[in-house]
């Protein structure tokens, strides 16, 4: 073993007490900045998770429709017109059967799902309840929003008379998997009804979905809202999650239409994530700073004690620099090993939380919490450095000690 | 006579200088030492023997005058040859021994190889053991110094000194705080070395007894060399 491992090592057995303290205390920090990281993280992917478990990354609607005025003012004329915002009727994208296999194509996409969807009512005997529909084709839409696992009973199955409806919905009517009722709608000039079979009921985890969602076939929805041939918007699943409001902004350049990520759409949750993470990151700095004040100051005082050792050292022909180095390895130590001691406490305390915090049944209340590999890595890494700056004020105090001076005391 | 081991002339040493406290230590000192001598460096208390031996051991350099060891200047030399020269050219013996508290006997004596060669061989470990052997601790070899007596420790202080076979040894009052009995044994230790390697030898001492046993007795009072001469009256032990 070189000689800067060899004075470290043995100064910090010598010295048990300080070095379990420091290294205590640098586990301690480490075990708090990676369970906060991991559990932020997680608590923020899992509430991502679920918001996104019933919605697109991205939707794409008609343009609006503007009221223009009847004409312009002419010169030296001044108008006051008052032009009404038209009331905006269900259409259809324009020409959407060509953006589809553009939007398929498209790097980033993946999954892409045209729809149908529009106002309706549920008819069960004397019941009516207002309802969405929705058209859609279930292979494309299952990877938009996962249908199949949100199912409480039968199949995301839609024939041209079947219907997948949420399971307030299906209270609400008194009807189950394989019972009949009718939907009812007034987009055309003559309502239209027509009577569907459950498939599927289904759990969207929002009430208020529970309670309107009808999905029924893409064209059954066609007819159903007179727009023959169309559809009313075109849902997106993107790979880059936090990249869903840039591309949405260059497709709304691109196309003319309205495009909406998740991101504009959930805008609070945004800003209520981005405080958490700022709220982290200010605990974890601390701690961080904490720990490295720690270790620096059991050096300090290392430095003090061991004053005429550091003298016998650089009498016996030992540098200024190896001595320097001998307190930054000792920096390096502690914080490695601190930080080693310090993944096993967070991974113990990460597995405690959730053994603690799950459902009724025994499944885990949150299932995307976990300590990444990578964060260990970044743990002990970036302890290592933070040992090493530490250390370096009391190395450097260690090796201006003038020997001849040490070594009288 | 051979060409001088270490060699100063004109050196001053001052204290606080520029300050209100400065306070001038060496006034000006001539002193050759050769290879394989046998000094004894005397005076009284704040004379400046213990300035004298730093200087010599490279612990400090000198404010003025000019101070070459091994026919080399130290006053031009970088901070890192000087570290180097005391590393391969001086052995250090204090008065308290001064042995690392946290290393065995030992590893106190390999710590001067470690610093100089690297990683500890087996080799160098035997010989270490050997040293340790010679200088009658056979039966201490991995001991911790708080578990040995002073002398026991000091001999290992002088097995470290002597571990990379340097050409000079500088002890200051190595008998300082033993029994006359222990301090005898010290000293007999260090004259076979002497005589058996050709190791040169300064020690400063309060003891009359045994500088008398010296080959050559250079007195220093109030920072000035008083007096210089071979020791006509030492018989070979």
């Amino acid at each position: 073993m070189p000689f800067e491992w060899v004075v470290a090592l043995r100064f910090l057995r010598e010295g048990r007490l300080q070095s379990a303290l420091i290294i205590g205390g640098a586990a301690a920090g480490v075990a708090v900045v990676l369970f906060i990281t991991a559990l932020v993280q997680g608590l923020q992917a899992n509430t991502i998770k679920r918001v996104l478990g019933t919605q697109a990354h991205i939707v794409i609607r008609p343009a609006e429709e503007l009221a223009r005025p009847q004409r312009e003012p002419g010169a030296g004329e001044t108008m006051l017109p008052r032009i009404e915002a038209r009331a905006q009727r269900l259409r259809s994208i324009d020409q959407w059967q060509a953006l589809e296999p553009m939007l398929d194509a498209m790097p980033g996409v993946t999954a892409v799902s045209p729809m149908v969807s529009g106002p309706a009512f549920a008819l069960r005997g004397d019941a009516s309840k207002s309802i969405a529909i929705f058209g859609v084709e279930p292979a494309r839409y299952d990877r938009i929003v996962a249908i199949g696992e949100k199912l409480v009973g039968g199949a995301f199955r839609l024939g041209p008379d079947d219907a997948v409806i949420g399971k307030e919905l299906a209270k609400d009517l008194g009807i189950g998997v394989g019972d009949r009722f009718r939907i009812l709608t007034a987009e055309s000039a003559q309502p239209v009804a027509a009577t569907f079979v459950v498939s599927g009921i289904v759990d969207m985890g929002v009430r208020d979905l529970n309670r309107r969602s009808v999905y029924v076939a893409f064209r059954t929805a066609q007819t159903m809202l007179a727009l023959p041939g169309g559809a009313s918007q075109i849902d997106l699943k993107v790979a880059d999650l936090f990249g869903a409001e840039t591309l949405a902004r260059r497709l709304e350049a691109q196309t003319g239409l309205t495009v909406e990520s998740w991101m504009r759409t959930n805008e609070q949750l945004l800003a209520a994530i981005s405080a958490q993470d700022i709220s982290t990151r200010t605990i974890r700095a601390f701690v961080i700073l904490i720990v490295a004040v720690g270790i620096a100051s059991v050096l300090v005082v290392w430095v003090v004690q061991k004053r005429r050792e550091i003298g016998i050292l650089r009498a016996m022909g030992a540098s200024r620099g190896r001595v320097q180095r001998v307190f930054l390895l000792q920096g390096a130590i502690v914080a490695a090993s601190g930080s080693l001691i310090g993944s096993a406490l967070a991974s113990a305390m990460l597995f405690a939380f959730l053994r603690l915090a799950q459902n009724a049944d025994g499944t885990p209340l949150f299932d995307l919490i976990a300590m990444p590999p990578w964060l260990y890595g970044a743990a002990v890494a970036g302890a290592i450095a933070g040992g090493i700056a530490a250390a370096a004020l009391p190395a450097r105090a260690a090796a201006r000690l003038d020997p001849a001076q040490a070594i009288r005391m | 006579m051979s060409a001088p081991l270490v060699e100063l002339s004109a050196v001053r040493k001052t204290y606080g200088a520029g300050t209100e406290v400065e306070v001038e230590v060496l006034h000006g000192i001539d002193l050759a030492l050769a290879p394989g001598e046998f000094t004894a460096l005397v005076g009284p208390s704040g004379s400046g023997k213990s300035t004298l031996l730093n200087l010599i051991g490279l612990l400090e350099p000198p404010t003025a005058g000019s101070y070459r060891i091994a026919g080399r200047e130290t006053a031009t030399l970088a901070e890192g040859d000087v570290t180097a020269l005391r590393a391969t050219h001086l052995g250090f013996v204090f008065q308290f021994h001064h042995l690392l508290p946290a290393f065995t006997a030992t590893e106190n004596v390999l710590m001067p190889g470690l610093i100089a060669h690297g990683p500890v061989t087996p080799e160098r470990r035997e010989r270490a053991r050997d040293l340790l052997r010679d200088v009658g601790l056979g039966d201490r070899l991995d001991y911790l110094p708080r578990k040995l007596s002073g002398g026991q420790q000091q001999r290992v202080a002088i097995a470290r000194a002597l571990s990379l076979a340097p050409p000079l040894v500088l002890a200051d009052e190595p008998t300082g705080n033993l029994d006359t009995h222990s301090a005898d044994d010290i000293f007999r230790l260090m004259r076979r070395f002497n005589e058996r390697s050709g190791t040169a030898f300064l020690i400063v001492t309060h003891d009359p007894r045994l500088a008398q046993r010296c080959d050559r007795i250079v007195e220093l009072i109030d920072g000035q060399i008083a007096g210089d001469a071979p020791n006509l009256a030492h018989r070979p032990e």
